[in-house]
């Protein structure tokens, strides 16, 4: 009985330990390739490490890259996660406060198709997105990224089940009592006890804008407009070894180790901030249930 | 005429106070509507607006309204196959993405917390490389050389990357780089709704003789049902969106993945290739109702989603 309960105890080790090597092995090559140059990738073990002078001449490579194109890309991506997490902000918290507290006609319609337009994969409305901002003109405008950003029902929802789970009614009718108007009352006694909510929401908009491919591929069309997740993919296009006819003129074409560095740098911002927010993914996520 | 007037809103201001959630005296009416302006206007906008034109412009034809559109976007030899593809690679990504997410949890719930925290982590980082940057990843671990998997790549005779992505098996390899992302972040959730079973609850079945597995079984799984049946749904919802995936392979591999291997790569394709956007409308609509079922779907039956 005991030898047998120990047996199980192994192989459910063994089984872990299969699964840290396929989610943690990819991760650290990831970290290690840039250390090498491009012949020793192909040659040396896999996880080996290269040196850190070459890690640091892979960087200078791909910061320098065409007059400095990352960085551009960098900066496109923040400016559009950046002015989408910020105008989801603006349009989520009041509108879940505004759901959760205050009464008017056709707020459970709004609530019910917040829900669905919430589950629905956002991807779904990309290409119809495109037709509308074409038929428009924003297409080739940063607006054209950030306004279907701005759009996040998951984030009315995150705040939805916050203000009326967590702010009592009578602290609110309190205010109300002293004199506060509606607006006085959402900024000065509601906004100040949301502080989580507004990072929860923040936290899964921007993650999403940063990581979000297909729309900036559809609405962007010049290197100058594209924001990195988009870019990394004009890096493999550069890269003989994938793209043999991408030979282009000396000094532009893109190693195996550059792409992994432009691939760590490109995540770095999203890696960063998953290392410290397992709690409030869990908490976002499990939103559902505590209200349910 | 005022004294009717008065007494209808009274009335009113009752039934609001009677209701469920109803609010206590002095509150606004019309500032509800205040809060939720901007959110209404991007939702008209930017959801209800683009879903209507797409329709609007799958439905016009020469000859003024029809289905034209959806007919020959039907009969075009990449269509059916694109559908199937993704129905191959779901089936693929949900099966094992399903039993090994619950495994994982069920297994790291049973670790010390401490422990638990690390595998944790481990798992569900890689959520950081969603989209391109995974394809990528991926792309270097389905190299034969060099790859830190090349063991298995060389057991299954693979010499080269086309070797390991060709079309027979680019279900698996999209359901790899899917489960490599999104199956961390389902552990902890799932680790989560674990936590939420309270103790007695374990302990008592324990006390009673219950074996592990027979708990994990019987008392575990059953408690999280609901969170298995919304990561089902929320999956498939997605997984029938792909596009990143096979289109970062496509430009590596010099086109061996075709430009319209997925429903969303076609409908991209028809629009900038063919320049038809009615015929992208209408492969766009195809989707936009098989995503708007499922959360329908959802919100309707399943209970998961209390709204008051």
């Amino acid at each position: 009985m005991l030898a047998r309960r120990y047996i199980y105890r192994v192989i459910g080790l063994l089984v872990l330990l299969l699964f840290v090597a396929f989610f943690g092995v990819p991760l650290l090559w990831l970290l290690l390739a840039p250390t090498k140059t491009d012949y020793q990738l192909a040659h040396q073990a896999p996880l080996a490490f290269g040196s850190l002078g070459t890690f640091i001449h892979t960087f200078n490579r791909v910061i320098n890259y065409q007059g400095g194109l990352m960085l551009t890309w960098l900066k496109n991506s923040a400016i559009y996660s950046g002015g989408g997490t910020a105008l989801a902000l603006l349009a989520a918290i009041p509108a879940g406060y505004g759901l959760a507290l205050t009464q008017f006609i056709g707020r459970r319609t709004l609530l019910a198709v917040t829900l669905v337009v919430m589950i629905m994969p956002a991807t779904a409305l990309v290409m119809p997105l495109f037709l509308e901002a074409s038929a428009v003109n924003l297409v080739g405008t940063a607006w054209a990224v950030i306004l279907p950003f701005a759009f996040f029902p998951f984030g009315v929802y995150l705040a939805y089940i916050y203000f009326s789970s967590t702010i009592p009614k009578d602290l609110l009718a309190a205010a109300r009592i002293d004199g506060a108007g509606e607006w006085g009352v959402f900024l000065h006694v509601a906004l100040p006890l949301a502080r989580p909510i507004v990072a929860l929401v923040a936290f899964f908009a921007f993650v999403g804008d940063w990581t979000n491919y297909y729309l900036p591929f559809v609405m962007t069309y010049t290197n100058s407009e594209y924001p990195v997740t988009v870019g990394l993919q004009i890096l493999i296009g550069s890269a003989p070894i994938f793209s043999p006819t991408a030979s282009g003129y000396a000094g532009s074409e893109i190693y195996r180790p550059d792409l992994a560095m432009a691939t760590l740098i490109g995540a770095l911002p999203i890696l960063i901030i998953f290392l410290f927010a397992q709690r409030t993914l869990v908490k976002g996520m499990l939103a559902g249930a505590t209200k349910g | 005429m005022a004294v009717s007037d008065e007494r209808i809103s009274a009335r009113r201001r009752r039934r609001a106070g009677g209701q469920r959630g109803g609010l206590p005296a002095g509150t606004s009416r019309t500032a509800g509507y205040f809060f939720v302006a901007i959110y209404v206007v991007l939702l008209l906008a930017l959801g209800v607006a683009p879903a209507v034109y797409a329709i609007a412009l799958a439905l016009s034809t020469s000859g003024g309204v029809g289905v034209s559109h959806f007919v020959d976007t039907f009969n075009f030899f990449e269509f059916l196959p694109a559908f199937e593809h993704i129905a191959e690679f779901e089936g693929i990504w949900l099966a094992s993405q399903t039993v090994f997410v619950v495994l994982l949890a069920l297994m790291v719930h049973t670790l010390k917390r401490r422990v638990s925290t690390a595998f944790r982590l481990i798992f569900y980082l890689p959520g950081a490389m969603a989209g391109s940057a995974s394809a990528i990843i991926w792309l270097f671990m389905f190299t034969p050389s060099g790859s830190p998997f090349a063991f298995i790549l060389h057991g299954l005779h693979y010499q080269v990357l086309s070797n390991t992505v060709q079309p027979s098996n680019l279900p698996i390899v999209f359901a790899i780089m899917a489960f490599f992302t999104g199956a961390g972040g389902w552990i902890v959730i799932m680790y989560g709704a674990l936590n939420n079973i309270p103790d007695e609850l374990i302990e008592a079945a324990e006390i009673d003789g219950s074996s592990a597995l027979q708990t994990a079984v019987r008392i575990k799984i059953p408690l999280i049902r609901k969170w298995i049946v919304y990561m089902l749904v929320l999956s498939f919802a997605a997984g029938s969106q792909l596009f990143v995936e096979p289109q970062i392979l496509g430009v590596a591999t010099n086109g061996q993945v075709p430009a319209q291997w997925s429903p969303n790569q076609l409908a991209y394709y028809l629009a900038f290739q063919q320049d038809s956007f009615n015929n992208a409308a209408a492969v766009s609509v195809d989707l936009l109702v098989i995503g708007l079922l499922v959360a329908v779907l959802l919100v309707w039956r399943g209970r998961l989603f209390e709204v008051e």
